[in-house]
């Protein structure tokens, strides 16, 4: 998404999202298929609930020590000949990640799929250095192709059919391509297998780091983040500073819960540890390794409001539950981070600003505390936001005081009783067969796709009187 | 009877402005079911549109007065899941700042059901009379099912009914689009949810869709009446209190 299409007011962008046929295809099967299988992965497995409360222990109790285990896995990483490298913004890792390419004379970089790197638009920053950044997932390689954003956390092209992506493919590759997912695999195979063994540079997130024993831990399931972590000559992995966790033990917690509640899988298919880089007498592995921790803005949350999105693990989980996220998909979000989880992390990125109309893109129905593996209280915080909104007065003037006036009649029993004969006075001309089809102004969205019923005749109150023995 | 249990309704201003005969049914069931009922008139609403929209201060206030509108009260019955998860879950943080206060709103979260709740844990199940008779399905509000846990009451009660048939809908605990201000911010999206809550509810074969909360009624019998279904929404109490309820 480009920085004009934000200019959009977000209401736009849903509005869009809506009327999209293709998006609405491609969304309703995947999102649909990915709330069953993990529905069923955690019926078939009674220890999940268990497993997802440690879970949600481990990472609080990290948080609490979270210089320490840094610290320790910063050491241990060294340790085993790898470079630590610490980034207090995106600009800073972007910063890094480019030095080091430049100073080794890097021309071409394998990625695999990993969220902190969008988050500081890293592809962007290599190509205008000069240097081509080759996109090796599958997903990641489609949206690459057609030059657009991940839509999701873990299925970047979601938002795109089948018959797209041949469309895509076809185009950019200058061969007719049938829309048979198997067939472009193949061809996506084919393309990326040369870019491999040419990289001089792979870039890796991560999605877990083990601070007794330096292990970055990547979940994947197309085998291309074993290729980009050993083939290239140099493996860089950038991870957000709250991906660290104490111990081997505190990851078979999380291997046992992540890839259910992301895919249904009771493992992914791949699961790759790298303890820094090639050591004398091994047979592969990249010369050197670096690993950038990243804080952008999430040191600033462990006492702040977000606290508890720093626990979460990018499965995707609550995207897929999100009557909201179902309906209108990542991009009209419009930052890196989308769905109920999105909404915080953008606030925790870009600030309360950033989120002024998306604090608002939730109907608060907790189906995203309910996915979440470590069962993050995210309604909680979308209305902590809200009141932020208020008293950082970046909410709307307007809103703020009908919402204000509003608190006034709740608390005036006379003005609520007269406000409610006023309504029915009001309705009168827009009464039509016991209900209201067509109201004016802030109302007309409700009554554009639905009826509304008039103020009652008598209100209860008025009744009780008769009722009343 | 010698000591009836006595309740106090919180009636909601959704009840009370739009669905009155939600209100009407739910005193005719208390008092067939030997509730001694009783409505503290000053009531407006319990601040849940305040709260959700980040208004917490102006929350705050409306929830100090309902807290001292029901300090006398045995037992408060809501007919509405949200507005019930309001005062057991949210009013005693409200008022924490004043530790009398904050008590006395623990006191009434605990002395506070929402009506399929009350009718179950309180008065122990009894068997319920009623003419409702037809083929009903029922959807989960959210407050009542993820904020109160509760998804068996309802259906418990549901099922009991000797002329009432219960058939499950699929989706049953996935958001209508309610969402209170969320409508109004966001109604086409709102719209788009809703979509396929009506769809599934008319694939049931249903001739009513049933909620506990006047909101998602709100949402789902607007949806119903401009698409000309022939599937109706109706609140639990309407089903239970049957012909009573008019």
């Amino acid at each position: 998404m480009s920085v004009g299409e934000l200019k959009v007011p977000f209401v736009e962008r849903a509005h869009r999202a809506l009327n999209d046929r293709f998006l609405q295809e491609a969304l309703n099967t995947a999102t649909t298929r990915f709330m069953t299988l993990r529905h069923e992965a955690f019926q078939a497995f009674p220890q999940g609930e268990a497993l997802r409360e440690r879970a949600r222990e481990i990472k609080e109790a990290t948080l609490q020590k979270l210089d320490f285990y840094l610290e320790q896995l910063a050491d241990n990483v060294e340790r085993l000949g790898g470079h630590v490298h610490w980034a207090a913004t995106g600009d800073e890792a972007r910063g890094i990640i480019l030095r080091l390419a430049q100073e080794r004379g890097v021309k071409l970089v394998v990625k695999s799929k990993s969220m902190a790197t969008e988050e500081i638009e890293l592809n962007e920053a290599l190509e205008h250095a000069g240097i081509t950044p080759v996109e090796t997932d599958l997903g990641e390689y489609i949206i690459q192709l057609a030059r657009e954003k991940p839509s999701h956390i873990i299925a970047p092209a979601i938002h795109k059919t089948k018959g797209q992506v041949a469309e895509l493919f076809s185009r950019e590759l200058k061969r007719p391509l049938a829309a048979d997912p198997e067939v472009l695999t193949k061809v996506a195979r084919g393309e990326l297998r040369e870019k491999f063994l040419q990289a001089d540079m792979g870039i890796t997130g991560a999605n877990f780091a083990v601070a007794d024993t330096g292990t970055v831990v990547l979940i994947t399931n197309e085998g291309n983040g074993r290729l980009v972590t050993t083939l290239p000559r140099i493996h860089v992995a950038l991870m957000g500073m709250e991906k660290v966790i104490p111990s081997m033990t505190d990851l078979m917690v999380f291997l046992s819960i992540l890839p259910r509640s992301a895919t249904g899988q009771k493992i992914s298919s791949y699961v790759t540890l790298v303890r820094g880089p090639r050591r004398p007498g091994e047979m592969d592995g990249p010369e050197e390794f670096h690993l950038i921790v990243m804080d952008n803005g999430r040191s600033s949350q462990l006492a702040g409001t977000l606290r508890e999105a720093l626990y979460c693990l990018r499965c995707g989980a609550c995207l897929n539950v999100c009557p909201v996220y179902r309906q209108i998909g990542g991009h009209a979000y419009g930052y890196t981070y989308s769905g109920p989880i999105g909404i915080l992390l953008t606030a925790m990125l870009h600030g309360n600003h950033a989120v002024r109309d998306l604090a608002h893109a939730s109907s608060l129905c907790g189906a995203c505390q309910e996915a979440c593996p470590v069962k993050i209280d995210i309604p909680r915080m979308l209305i902590e936001l809200r009141e932020h909104l208020d008293r950082e007065r970046i909410a709307p003037l307007a809103e703020r005081l009908i919402f204000k006036s509003f608190a006034r009649v709740l608390t005036t029993p006379a003005l609520y009783r007269v406000l409610g004969r006023l309504g029915r006075l009001l309705q009168r001309p827009f009464v039509k067969d016991g209900r209201l089809g067509a109201l004016p102004v802030f109302l007309r969205g409700w009554t554009d796709h639905r009826d509304l019923p008039p103020v009652a005749e008598r209100s209860f109150r008025e009744r009780w009187r008769e009722l009343e023995r | 009877m010698a000591n009836p249990v006595r309740a106090s309704l919180l009636v909601t201003c959704l009840v009370d402005l739009f669905y009155p005969e939600v209100g009407v049914a739910m005193v005719r069931l208390l008092r067939r079911l030997g509730v001694s009922v009783d409505f503290p008139s000053n009531q407006t609403c319990c601040g849940l549109p305040l709260f959700n929209s980040g208004y917490h201060q102006e929350a705050a206030r409306v929830a100090r007065r309902t807290v001292r509108l029901f300090a006398h009260s045995e037992h408060v019955v809501v007919p509405s899941g949200s507005c019930a998860w309001m005062v057991k879950k949210e009013y005693p943080g409200l008022l924490k700042d004043d530790p009398a206060l904050g008590a006395q709103a623990e006191g009434l979260g605990s002395r506070t059901y929402e009506l399929s709740q009350f009718i179950v844990k309180v008065l122990g199940a009894p068997d319920i009379a009623t003419d409702f008779r037809g083929r009903v399905t029922y959807h989960d509000s959210c407050h009542l099912l993820r904020g109160l846990g509760e998804s068996q009451s309802p259906r418990q009660l549901l099922r009991r009914l000797p002329g009432v048939e219960l058939v499950e809908l699929p989706g049953a605990d996935q958001c209508c689009g309610f969402g209170g201000s969320f409508s109004v911010r966001l109604p086409d999206v709102s719209a788009a949810i809703l979509k396929k809550k009506l769809e599934n509810a008319e694939a049931t074969g249903a001739d009513c869709l049933v909620a506990c909360d006047a909101g998602c009624l709100m949402q789902m019998s607007g949806g119903l009446s401009r698409k000309g279904s022939r599937v109706r929404a109706v609140h639990l109490a309407q089903v239970l209190a049957g012909s009573d309820s008019r």
